[in-house]
């Protein structure tokens, strides 16, 4: 291991370009299968099979989904604005796969040495003994959160359709409003940790009882609500409402294009999850001693929250959730910001 | 000793050309997205060549040892301020490049002086200048919050202050508009 690349040894690079494979991978599979388990599971909570016929109960159904996605005809409207109605799947779905980087996965782990933490953007600092990660890693998921939306927008107003403009600009409204929230609702677990760094965040929450979830509970509802609301889920799902915006933004698009926002959606679902996990149930630290399948575990939990959810609530009228967003939850973000100020002030 | 002590300053050199590289290409991909944005006739176009410019900006603050002033600048800019521009265009369908014409001398001096005294300025400071610049050492955010908050608490609470002011007005403005018709 003496070969070293800009003064950094070679298992620097190959550390971090194995990170990001395996989470990549693990985002990727997590989505094409996220599908087949939301069909299975909402079939089944609804008295039907779900998918059966593609291999043993139908679990090669994702691979065929896509395929067949793939050979579909690519379509584009003769009107469509060309250079935006190609670049919006890419928008919606790059966000969601690299807000991932600042996520701890696992403990530090040690290969030929070298101590490497199981996060994209961080390092062993041999010098200070300690893991270096982005120290404003809240604020980077916050802004990555934001980006995804673009994608929609662009894409409702590219498509020249006006089942998609509306989508779009219901999206842009919905995100923005409980993003709001969302990002208030972290701002006191962040009060509590007094860092932004997510690998700190973790530290803080060693054992189960430590979790921020038990002092944190009203911002941990509040966030998974939120997201719901953010991931453009059922029932809050009105960019998409079949029933009056046919397929909202996505209307025009079709083949792989079209399977791009399917999986920016799922993705979103993955990273929102991951989130939820790092910041109220500690993250990788939580009830079984190993690391990865602690936070995978907790990940799913989130991912089948989302599916249940969505096989038991009908959707928001689009007034009912704008009111939600601004006149329910935000107050109670801010004024749970305030309680825990007073709190932390007063038993430092 | 792995990585190597010292912040930017006690960096390898080839570290340091690689940090400049870095830079100058998210140099000019701000510069290029920035005119494209300028120049461009289609709204909607204009502000995805200048979200582009705002993420290289943001970059190159990170690359300067500011993460958060990197971070605001996509939260804030990119994120928030542009989506508000975008949803305006998109509901006064303001999209039609073919409706807009030339401007001509008249509408654009004020701009034209402004970007002069810009301008001026830049080259005195850069004339001025002695020596490479003083490279960053990254600012957490502990640090920059206390000075935000304690040597410029006041203005800051000034400008949330205006901030307020405004909402209230655009409010108001909102209100006594819908009055007289039925929604």
């Amino acid at each position: 291991m003496g070969y070293e690349i800009l003064g950094l040894p070679l298992i620097y690079y190959l550390a971090m370009l194995g990170k990001v494979i395996v989470v990549f991978l693990f985002v990727l599979l997590t989505v094409a299968y996220a599908t087949y388990a939301e069909r299975k599971i909402i079939g089944h909570m609804q008295v039907r099979l779900g998918p059966m016929e593609t291999a043993w109960h139908g679990l090669l159904q994702p691979i065929a989904d896509g395929l067949k996605l793939f050979f579909k005809e690519e379509i584009i409207p003769s009107q469509a604005s060309k250079l935006v109605f190609l670049l919006s799947p890419f928008i919606a779905l790059v966000p969601a796969f690299i807000a991932f980087a600042v996520i701890p996965f696992g403990d530090t782990i040690e290969i030929a040495g070298y101590k490497i933490p199981l996060q994209i953007a961080a390092y062993y600092d041999t010098a200070a003994g300690k893991v270096i990660d982005v120290n404003v890693g809240v604020l980077y998921i916050l802004a990555m959160a934001g980006m995804g939306v673009y994608g929609i927008v662009l894409a409702g107003w590219s498509s020249n359709n006006k089942y998609s403009l509306l989508g779009g600009l219901r999206s842009a409204a919905q995100v923005i409003s409980y993003e709001l929230a969302a990002s208030f609702a972290l701002v006191a677990v962040f009060m509590l940790s007094e860092s932004l760094s997510l690998q700190k965040i973790v530290a803080d929450q060693a054992g189960v009882f430590g979790w921020y979830v038990w002092k944190q509970p009203l911002a941990f509802i509040l966030f998974c609500i939120c997201s719901v609301a953010e991931t453009n889920r059922t029932p809050f799902d009105l960019p998409e409402a079949e029933n009056e915006l046919v397929a909202g933004f996505g209307t025009e698009y079709s083949s792989m294009k079209y399977a791009m926002f399917f999986m920016a959606e799922y993705a979103n679902m993955v990273t929102v999850s991951a989130v939820a996990a790092t910041f109220f149930l500690g993250g990788w630290q939580g009830p079984t001693p190993w690391p990865i399948l602690n936070f995978v575990a907790k990940v799913y939990f989130f991912m089948f929250c989302f599916i249940w959810i969505r096989a038991t609530y009908p959707r928001y009228r689009y007034d009912q959730l704008m009111r939600l967003g601004w006149k329910v939850f935000l107050p109670l973000a801010l004024l749970n910001i305030v309680v825990t100020g007073i709190v932390v002030t007063l038993f430092k | 000793m792995w990585p190597p002590k010292g912040n930017h300053m006690g960096l390898p050199l080839q570290r340091k050309i690689m940090e400049q590289i870095i830079f100058y290409i998210l140099a000019a991909a701000t510069v290029i997205a920035t005119v494209f944005s300028i120049t461009e006739r289609h709204a909607v176009h204009a502000i995805v060549y200048l979200v582009t410019s705002f993420f290289a900006l943001a970059v190159i603050f990170y690359l300067l040892g500011a993460p958060l002033v990197a971070v605001f600048e996509v939260i804030i800019y990119a994120g928030a301020i542009m989506v508000l521009f975008m949803f305006v265009i998109m509901m006064l369908d303001l999209g039609h490049p073919e409706k807009v014409g030339t401007p001509g001398i008249r509408d654009w001096w004020p701009a034209l002086v402004l970007a002069g005294v810009v301008f001026a300025a830049i080259v005195t400071i850069v004339a001025a200048a002695t020596g490479s610049p003083a490279a960053g050492q990254a600012i957490g955010v502990r640090e920059f919050a206390l000075v935000l908050f304690q040597r410029y608490g006041v203005a800051i609470e000034i400008i949330s202050m205006q901030l307020l002011f405004a909402l209230v007005g655009a409010l108001y403005l909102g209100r006594r508009q819908g009055k007289g018709e039925k929604p």
